[in-house]
């Protein structure tokens, strides 16, 4: 059993961020969708707090979401898989709940 | 697998209107069902057919007509929410003593059972709001 | 799929700055009617909505905070407080209403139906569920 989280908020807006990674569990997912995605950049004042949840728990960027801001793939944390709207899909069928952290 | 999908946040100002469009596209486009959408707090005046958009942007509503008359999905506005925001099918207007209503075509007002239904009735239910 | 599903309602935000902690209030209230499996969580600033004293007289707005306390004549009693977000807010469990319900398995006896858990246990009550709704 496990849980997709979704995050659409800028971790530098909000603690959404924060308090996902702080009650997703062992073998969940966090997706950063809209300006969630701005928590997968590499470099900033969260990323070491994303990048030690990364190994337990498996991170997400929507690449549409993170294009339109001009973010480049490798301008995110390693470890961090970008996915098309297909497959934030998949992520939410694999899983058994989705919870977005509004 | 059937997705139910929640709208909880208004269009242009917000994304939630535009996630969860790609998002069900690409769920049916994948072989899934999507049966219902339900649209709640300002999420609600996605549903209106006064909205002119300039004609260079997306029409966030036309998009949602279109792609429920295509694949037979519910779009179902919540009574209370909208008629906190002016939002009133023709029966609305009439009961409630309007002189217009403006619900679009392919929405239907109807009440939050149907938002309960829907998390029993499908696999996953997915947010998009604020 | 079972008959009856687990309905998790996931308040984080705090009351009257906005409208979602009143409108989620009003799904649950609807939502007891369908005889699921709910539990309310109330973390971040979503704890402010149970604070004890709120007079709304000066801003115009409807005061809903007594209708947490009808929530048990609905049959909803698992109402789950974080500790963790209390305590960085500087409150504690006896800033919050009392609210209660009536047992109908233990003749009636009137229990609290708030229930402050740690982090650790709100993560695991949210990963128990089959419907999450966010407010």
């Amino acid at each position: 059993m496990s849980t997709l989280h979704t995050v659409n908020k800028s971790p530098f807006a909000t603690n959404s961020l924060t308090s996902c990674l702080n009650h997703c569990r062992e073998g969940d997912a966090v997706l950063m969708i809209e300006d969630g995605v701005y928590g997968g950049l590499s470099g900033t004042a969260v990323a070491e707090q994303v990048a030690a949840k990364a190994g337990s728990v498996s991170i997400y960027v929507l690449r549409p979401d993170a294009d339109a801001r001009g973010l480049a793939q490798e301008r995110m944390l390693e470890g961090i898989e970008g996915v098309d709207y297909a497959g934030f899909v998949d992520l939410a069928a694999a899983h058994d709940r989705t919870q977005a952290w509004l | 697998m059937k997705f139910g999908v929640v709208i909880s946040e208004g269009p242009y100002t917000h994304e939630a209107a535009d996630t969860a469009y790609h998002f069900v596209k690409a769920a049916i486009a994948k072989g899934h069902e999507v049966p219902r959408v339900f649209f709640y707090h300002d999420g609600v005046n996605v549903s209106t057919r006064l909205s002119v958009p300039p004609q260079d942007e997306r029409h966030i509503q036309n998009n949602w007509t279109a792609l429920a008359k295509e694949h037979d999905i519910d779009l179902v506005v919540c009574i209370a929410a909208a008629q906190r925001r002016g939002l009133l099918d023709q029966n609305e207007a009439e009961r409630q003593g309007k002189d217009a209503n403006n619900i679009a075509e392919g929405f239907r007002i109807s009440g939050l059972g149907q938002l309960i239904e829907m998390g029993i009735q499908t696999d996953r239910l997915v947010m998009f709001g604020d | 799929m079972p008959d009856v599903k687990k309905f998790l309602y996931v308040n984080r935000k705090a009351p009257y700055g906005t409208i979602y902690a009143l409108e989620s209030l009003e799904v649950v209230l609807i939502g007891a009617a369908f005889e699921q499996d709910v539990s309310l969580a109330f973390l971040d600033d979503g704890v402010f909505q149970l604070t004890k004293g709120q007079n709304t007289e000066g801003i115009g707005v409807k005061n809903f905070s007594p209708t947490f306390r009808a929530l048990g004549d609905y049959e909803v009693t698992k109402l789950f407080v974080e500790r963790e977000s209390l305590e960085e807010r500087g409150l504690t469990e006896a800033d919050l209403q009392e609210i209660t319900y009536e047992d109908e398995d233990d003749d009636w006896a009137e229990k609290p139906s708030i229930r402050v858990v740690s982090r650790a246990e709100m993560a695991e009550i949210m990963a128990d569920q089959d419907v999450v709704l966010s407010f």
